[in-house]
């Protein structure tokens, strides 16, 4: 693959590696480089399609939206990748719309290496998002507590008074 | 001598080679180079620092000075580069080259030559913007004692001279005269202490030529189409407005920063150099100069706060800060974070209202016609940027600036209106949807194509996008109800009560339950072949090319069935995509597949939107269809809603994308066939390398050349249709005499507008077309007047 230029501030590449990316660093980073897809994350799991297509459909012609799904509900678990045709698209909504809101919550965009069949399931060992397991606030739009902090939470109410 | 060893002991004395010296060089000065070293002394001079800028200034001189003998071109080259790139900083770096002519003469005289060298490159290379920057450093060297006054109102005349050759647009004469206008207010002073009777004949010379100018270009620029409050000026006659005043001011202005004033006593014993003569290249028919501009206006001193005085419209601080905010944007437009704290950051010097000035700039960057300067999404972030950083007093300028365009909407350019809601709605979605909804409840009881109406409603269209029917709904107060979009649901009419007497309604059953039990493409098309050809309500169809009831059977179901989300309707799309292909092979048959896509989805304008965007990239349509399909009968009650103009112009660049790729292409195939040629003729060894050969090279013009009237083809189409309904309704109204300029109207003639302003670069390829064709003489007058300002945006 060709050396790309480094594209520069709010576009260039975060610190975040995909630790299950099959290959090595550096292929990695070419690929994240080159690619016209991006990660969101911090979404809402009520946030739709649809929504996050006006949102990325400002920035320029979004080609596909495969949303992130809890591995055991099959239900939106609060990511998604959007591709986009070109490059230069995917680097306007990296600049002009990571930090801000969409349905109430400020979301996340990172590059992605591009979307492969299974990257839609969340990688929790109970079907969503990691960090949905650890997470100690309340945040109702992904579903309460934390997986492991409701469970605690469950546990004590159940031990009768 | 092996490379690689002399490589290795490159450190050592007997090295001589030029990559010896410059490892030497850099060693020496302990890894930094020198080179990289002054370009970031130069370029951060005049930032903010702890010690004064005129003690900056002074030492940077002094060691640029020792410098020269051995660095003077990159020296030059750089402060060159500053000159276009940092014109925020101009008076800084022409006082550093004052400085450095003080010290050294030849060295000044130099600078000044490859500056003159950039400029005549700048001039025939179109560059007119960094020209621009170019001329005003050259005046400003005037203060700075580099130059003399005689030899710049020289080049001055030059400049103006050009409004009187003949046969010439008059955009050329508009730029150099405002080349010369708009670095006045530089050297103005010091030309009228110095050469006042020569700097009167410049301004008269312009004077002469502005109250001549052609203003027919006028009314397709304007943000607003009355002038009430505040006139949106033209860009020349705003700025001569301004210079006027300043002249009567004796040409004192209030806004420069201007650093050689400290340096006086040094600049003055100086020695000054003669500018050459610097001749405009003359006129081509290549040559692209910039459009004409209208100068927006939203705020005067009345609308802020007291205690701050905003800068009259013909005020010359107003020009030279709203010029400086303009170039802090275009500075920073990838960066929204930088660009929201460096505007906030602005040196005002005297008591200025910085946010509404701020505000104001943006607005008219957004506003701007034909094009915004940057994408819509750029402004809508910024701003949010901006009130994140000051949360007590931006959120309050904006509140205050939104009403002030509604207020005015009812004159304002419909292109605006649809930037105004885009731009609102996103805002919006980024503050909880809170608004003051009440203050504009007037609006439940106009007439839906009333502007302020339209305007409501399309915003809650846009936030329905953004989040859901609910969301919405519960946002605004009970009374606007009216103007609340339906649930965006779709429709499909063979499961709908009384669906057992239609036509279709048992194959589309049977259909249902094969797709669902995944039956192959031909499976479906079989089911569907005894279906006669009728229209869905019965009626026979007289055309074999399409059958409509099948259409609609097998396309409604389709998306019915794959009507969950964008990626299930995508899915079956994909799958069934050879039967859409066949059911619409030819022309009405694609109208009537897209007239179904309207049956199913008119309550979401985004399934609409997002879909025939896909049929269009999987060629089950083509442009001219979504174009006539638009324009059809069943749409009419549709016309004025803004997604059929989403859907228009997104159709008209795609086909322009299209042509574009095609032609890199056969670019490409060219300079490669070229390319192998000149190394037959070197002699040199050709290799395994992929080139194209002339058959491949025609089959490619062919495609191109066929792409490109389909273009022709598809404007034709568009101006055509537009021109039949404007002439329908202005016939109707003659008839029954009852005014024609009705909201509709209003709305229709500028979506026609549109056409030719957003896609203007593309329109123009096809003018004379356009003239023979269909903007003839003959045609409505108000029709014309469009085509005719569209012309004189060039002329």
């Amino acid at each position: 693959m060709s050396k790309r230029k480094h594209p520069s501030g709010a576009a260039s590449l975060s610190q975040y590696r995909d630790q299950h990316f099959r290959g090595n660093r550096h292929e990695q980073e070419q690929k994240l480089l080159a690619s016209s897809t991006l990660y969101i994350g911090n979404l809402s799991f009520y946030t739709s399609e649809g929504q996050i297509h006006e949102l990325f459909g400002r920035a320029g012609d979004v080609k596909r939206i495969v949303m992130g799904l809890d591995k055991v509900k099959k239900t939106p678990c609060g990511f998604c990748f959007v591709e986009y045709y070109t490059r230069s698209d995917a680097e306007v909504a990296i600049r002009y719309i990571n930090g801000t809101r969409l349905d109430d919550r400020i979301i996340r965009t990172d590059w992605d290496t591009g979307f492969k069949e299974g990257r839609q399931y969340g990688r929790g060992k109970t079907g969503g998002q990691v960090r949905d397991e650890y997470r100690t606030d309340y945040d109702e739009a992904r579903g309460g507590y934390g997986k492991m902090l409701a469970n605690k939470i469950r546990r004590t109410s159940d031990v009768p008074s | 001598m092996d490379r690689r060893r002399r490589r290795t002991d490159s450190m050592s004395d007997d090295e001589d080679d030029d990559r010896g010296r410059k490892r030497r060089r850099i060693a020496t000065d302990g890894g930094v180079d020198i080179e990289d070293r002054l370009e970031s002394l130069i370029t951060r001079v005049g930032e903010k620092s702890t010690s004064s800028l005129e003690s900056n200034l002074e030492g940077l001189a002094g060691v640029l000075e020792a410098d020269i003998p051995n660095y003077k071109h990159k020296i030059m080259k750089i402060l060159c580069e500053c000159v276009v790139k940092l014109p925020e900083k101009l008076t800084v770096y022409t006082t550093l080259v004052g400085l450095l002519n003080a010290k050294n003469y030849n060295c000044g005289g130099e600078f000044v030559e490859m500056l003159v060298r950039n400029l005549k490159e700048a001039l025939k290379t179109g560059e007119f913007e960094n020209a621009r920057m170019m001329v005003r450093f050259l005046s400003d060297l005037v203060n700075c004692h580099v130059l003399v006054a005689a030899s710049l109102i020289q080049m001055y005349d030059s400049f103006v001279e050009v409004t009187l050759e003949d046969n010439i647009p008059q955009v050329r004469s508009d730029i150099y005269v405002y080349l010369v206008l708009s670095s006045l207010p530089w050297v103005g002073r010091e030309l009228y202490e110095k050469k006042e009777k020569e700097l009167d004949a410049v301004l008269s010379t312009i004077d002469n030529y502005l109250s001549k100018r052609q203003k027919i270009h006028l009314p397709a620029l304007k943000a607003w189409s009355n002038d009430g409050p505040h006139p949106q000026e033209e860009y020349l006659d705003c700025l001569w407005a301004q210079i006027k005043n300043l002249r009567n001011s004796k040409w004192i202005e209030k806004q420069l920063i201007r650093p050689y004033l400290a340096f006086d006593s040094v600049l003055c014993d100086a020695l000054q150099h003669t500018l050459p003569q610097i001749i405009p290249p003359s006129h081509n028919k290549s040559m692209t100069y910039p459009l004409p501009r209208v100068v927006f206006r939203l705020f005067d001193y009345t609308d802020v706060p007291q205690g701050t005085v905003l800068p009259g419209s013909h005020a010359i601080e107003r020009y030279l800060i709203e010029e400086q905010l303009n170039r802090i944007i275009h500075t920073n437009n990838l960066e929204r974070k930088e660009c929201a704290a460096a505007l906030l950051g602005y040196p005002a010097k005297n008591k200025i209202p910085l946010n509404y000035m701020i505000v104001e700039v943006m607005f008219g960057q957004l506003f701007e016609l034909p094009r915004s300067p940057y994408i819509d999404l750029f402004y809508g972030a910024t701003f949010i940027e901006l009130c994140k950083l000051q949360p007590t007093s931006m959120p309050e300028v904006l509140a205050q600036a939104s009403e002030m365009l509604f207020e005015r909407i009812e004159t304002m350019h419909s292109i605006c209106i649809e930037r105004f809601v885009m731009w609102f709605s996103y805002h919006l979605s980024n503050f909880q949807y809170r608004w003051s909804w009440d203050d504009w409840a007037e609006c439940v009881e106009m007439d839906p194509n009333a502007p302020k109406s339209k305007f409501v409603r399309e915003v809650l269209l846009k936030c329905l996008r953004f989040s859901y029917h609910q969301r919405v709904s519960e946002s605004v107060p009970d009374s606007f109800a009216p103007l609340l979009p339906p649930e965006p649901n779709p429709v499909y009419r063979y499961e709908q009560e009384g669906a057992g007497s239609l036509p279709g309604t048992t194959h589309a059953h049977k259909l249902i339950s094969s797709i669902k039990s995944k039956c192959t493409p031909d499976e479906a098309a079989i089911l569907l072949k005894d279906l006669p050809n009728q229209y869905p309500n019965g009626q026979e169809n007289e055309n074999p090319a399409f059958n409509p009831l099948k259409i609609d059977v097998f396309f409604a179901t389709l998306l019915h069935l794959g009507s969950k989300s964008i990626s299930h309707s995508f899915a079956a799309l994909a799958k069934f995509h050879p039967n859409l292909k066949s059911l619409a092979e030819f022309d009405d048959g694609k109208v009537c597949l897209l007239k179904v896509l309207y049956e199913t989805w008119k309550n979401n304008q985004q399934m609409m939107v997002v879909l025939v965007d896909k049929l269009l990239r999987t060629e089950v349509v083509d442009c001219s269809s979504v174009a006539n399909w638009l324009f059809s009968f069943e749409m009419q009650h549709d016309f004025t809603s803004f997604y059929v103009w989403e859907i228009m112009h997104s159709t008209i660049k795609k086909m322009s994308r299209h042509v574009d790729q095609l032609q890199h292409e056969v670019d490409e195939a060219h300079d490669k066939q070229e390319a192998v040629k000149r190394k037959e003729a070197d002699g040199l060894d050709l290799g395994d390398e992929d080139v194209p050969s002339d058959e491949a090279i025609e089959r490619m013009e062919e495609k191109l050349e066929a792409a490109t009237s389909a273009q022709k083809n598809l404007f034709l189409v568009i101006f055509q249709r537009f021109m039949i309904v404007l002439t329908e309704h202005l016939a109707r109204c003659e008839s029954a005499s009852v005014d024609y300029n009705t909201p509709w109207f209003k709305w229709v003639i500028e979506r026609l507008q549109q056409v030719f302003l957003v896609h203007h670069e593309l329109v123009y390829r096809y003018v004379s077309t356009l003239e023979l064709l269909l903007f003839t003489s003959d045609i409505d007058i108000h029709i014309l007047e469009v085509f005719q300002q569209f012309c004189a945006l060039r002329s």
